[in-house]
């Protein structure tokens, strides 16, 4: 596998659950060689069965995927020795100790104990978890059990690591440790890794590249910075002392690209917040008026979501509620 | 072997198969409180179900008494009594004999209950699908390369093991309660019920695995456990003999699998004398009931986990 080539490469990736319930519509991406890929979207959005499918859990309805070279639906096999999974779940085995459940997993690899005996102790030594290694999973914290999920995920040395809500229910020092963790395992091993979150700030940090999916569908792709950058900038509000209307004075002023009067405050959208308002203050001055408030706003990726759904991810995430009990009904279903 | 992320691994079909089954066994011999009550269970089983239930008593000579008015007005001499009680205890004896055969209640039972054991668990066996699949713990399996029969084989396997374990510990537990092999026993034997036990269990546990792999609360396997449970042990020779039932419930016992393991081991443990012909057909008849189960068992799981 070259370095350049993309790693991961779905066409049409589509699944539709007995129900006729859609969860996946036709989704096409790439994910590069090396990059940390994340699929953002509230609960419900099909992240998990997009995942699912690519790690071969389920057969795409339509559509497929090639991961590193093999199709998920006629070579599974050969990708599954290929991939790691850090599920959502806690899935290691509460009764077995943390050391039994990493080689338990070497084993359904098929890795030789001479081998895997060594690299489990390396795995636990890196995410720290030497000295409880001999104690039963049961007694474990949320985060030292996400922690052991991650070394079980990486006992095949997989060359792309698939992280399903890697910081679901942790607080938030144990996320960013989680985090500090995964870059640090991601750097050792060169892998490319594959997320889902509906933590925007983590996609925001942490991705090279984000796709926002919705109801199924991919809305938009493109790095952090090119989803916010393509909602044509920075945000500047304000208000001055008097009633009266500059909004004509603002647009004469340099880089500002668009004015909105709504109840006493202007809205200003421009290339930089910082460059621009200082000479928008001068040139309200100059004409005798008084700017009581100011903010600057930079384009987060909940604007970017507000923008290609229609919906904040707070307001999606609430609607979607509803819908996701739906949806794992009738996961559940497919399933009988 | 092949070479796959710069390391040799295995590509054999049933790789992984030891290293599942062994993480159901360690849930039971690493976890001393479940591991004492298995051997407790048929103490408690023995010692109390085996008294209370001990039909033998009923015709013992100590629970046949002859009157003191009864041996004055027929004029009885005291050795006139003995006799008519060891004649009553004869008849006692040949009742029982008739009946379980073997004079010994509590070694009827015993063999019994190595079956119910096997039964309980190998449902249980079926059921821990359901948590593995609730907690995760198939779904990240599935996403191994590790072949999905030897995810269910495991379950089998698991539960086979620790039947035949479970029986021989009620065997041995069964002796000082009064446990007495029949004329017919040779120590050989012993592998015999193990063979009558390996097939019931790969035949029942396959059953169970299938009937609850698609299911993901917990609550409807247990209900379907619970209906199946009753019936299986009792329309079976578990406790009491077959010939002894009214005539539906020996029509389900004469087709329930676990009456012909049950009489296969009575043959071989309790018996005075064993008929290989009959001997011959129930091993058949298990083998073909465990063939069956497993083969439609093993290829619903599969194609389930193949979805």
């Amino acid at each position: 596998m070259s370095e350049n080539s993309d790693v991961i490469i779905a066409e049409g990736l589509t699944k539709v659950f007995n129900g006729g319930l859609v969860a996946v519509n036709h989704i096409n991406f790439n994910v590069k060689h090396g990059e940390i890929f994340g699929f953002l979207g509230p609960n419900g959005a099909g992240k998990t069965t997009t995942i699912n499918m690519l790690i071969t859990l389920l057969k795409p309805t339509e559509g497929t995927a090639n991961i590193l070279g093999h199709d998920i639906s006629k070579d599974a096999d050969a990708v599954r020795y290929g991939i790691g999974v850090v599920p959502q779940e806690y899935t290691a085995d509460e009764d077995l100790t943390g050391l039994e459940n990493i080689m338990l997993c070497a084993d359904l690899y098929g890795i030789p104990h001479g081998i895997s005996k060594k690299r489990a102790q390396d795995l636990l030594t890196l995410v720290e978890l030497t000295n409880f290694k001999d104690k039963k999973v049961q007694t474990f914290s949320g985060g030292m059990r996400r922690r052991l999920e991650l070394a079980c995920g990486l006992i095949n040395r997989p060359k792309v690591l698939f992280l399903d809500e890697p910081t679901l229910g942790l607080d938030v020092q144990t996320r960013a440790a989680t985090w500090n963790y995964i870059k640090t395992l991601k750097k050792e091993f060169g892998m490319t890794l594959f997320m889902t979150t509906h933590y925007l700030e983590e996609a925001d940090s942490l991705c090279d590249r984000i796709a926002i999916i919705d109801h199924g569908k991919i809305v938009t792709v493109g790095t952090p910075t090119e989803l916010k950058d393509s909602l044509g900038g920075d945000i500047i509000t304000l208000s001055i002392q008097t009633e009266e209307n500059i909004t004509e004075l603002i647009k004469t002023v340099q880089h500002v690209k668009e004015t909105k009067l709504e109840n006493g405050t202007y809205t200003i959208k421009t290339e930089s917040a910082e460059v621009t308002a200082p000479l928008i203050i001068e040139a309200i001055r100059k004409e005798g008026h008084v700017v009581t408030k100011l903010s600057l706003t930079k384009p987060t990726l909940n604007e970017v979501y507000l923008q290609y759904t229609g919906k904040s991810m707070r307001d999606a995430a609430d609607e979607s509620k509803d819908s996701m009990f739906a949806h794992r009904a009738m996961m559940r279903r497919s399933h009988a | 072997m092949t070479e796959t992320n710069g390391t040799k691994v295995s590509t054999s079909k049933l790789h992984g198969l030891w290293a599942l089954t062994n993480r159901e066994l360690k849930k039971w011999y690493k976890a001393p409180v479940v591991f004492m009550l298995t051997l407790i269970q048929p103490i408690i089983w023995l010692g109390l179900l085996g008294n209370a239930l001990n039909l033998g008593s009923l015709v013992s000579s100590s629970s046949l008494t002859i009157s003191p008015q009864a041996i004055s007005s027929l004029q009885l001499t005291t050795a006139q009594v003995a006799g008519l009680q060891s004649i009553f205890s004869s008849i006692g004896s040949s009742i029982l004999q008739n009946t379980f055969g073997t004079t010994s209640y509590i070694s009827f039972m015993a063999v019994g209950m190595i079956a119910f054991t096997a039964l309980f668990t190998t449902m249980f066996s079926g059921m821990s699908v359901v948590w593995d699949r609730r907690l995760g713990f198939l779904n990240k399996a599935l996403s191994t390369p590790v072949s999905r029969a030897a995810i269910i084989l495991s379950k089998v396997l698991s539960a086979t093991l620790r039947s035949m374990f479970q029986a021989a510990i009620i065997l041995i537990i069964a002796i000082p309660f009064g446990f007495t092999f029949g004329s017919a026993f040779t120590p050989l034997n012993i592998l015999g019920v193990f063979l009558f036990l390996f097939l019931i269990c790969i035949g029942l546990s396959s059953l169970f695995i299938a009937i609850n792999i698609r299911s993901t609360r917990i609550e409807t396997p247990m209900a379907v456990m619970n209906l199946l449970n009753l019936p299986l042990t009792f329309a079976s020779s578990a406790f009491f003999p077959v010939d002894r039932m009214p005539g539906w419930l020996q029509t389900v016992a004469n087709i329930n699998p676990l009456s012909y393991t049950i009489d296969g081991c009575r043959q071989l443990l309790i018996n005075t004398t064993i008929d290989f012909g009959k001997l011959a057909f129930q091993y058949a008849y298990v083998g073909i009931f465990a063939a069956i189960l497993a083969t439609a068992g093993i290829i619903l799981s599969w194609r389930y986990l193949n979805k």
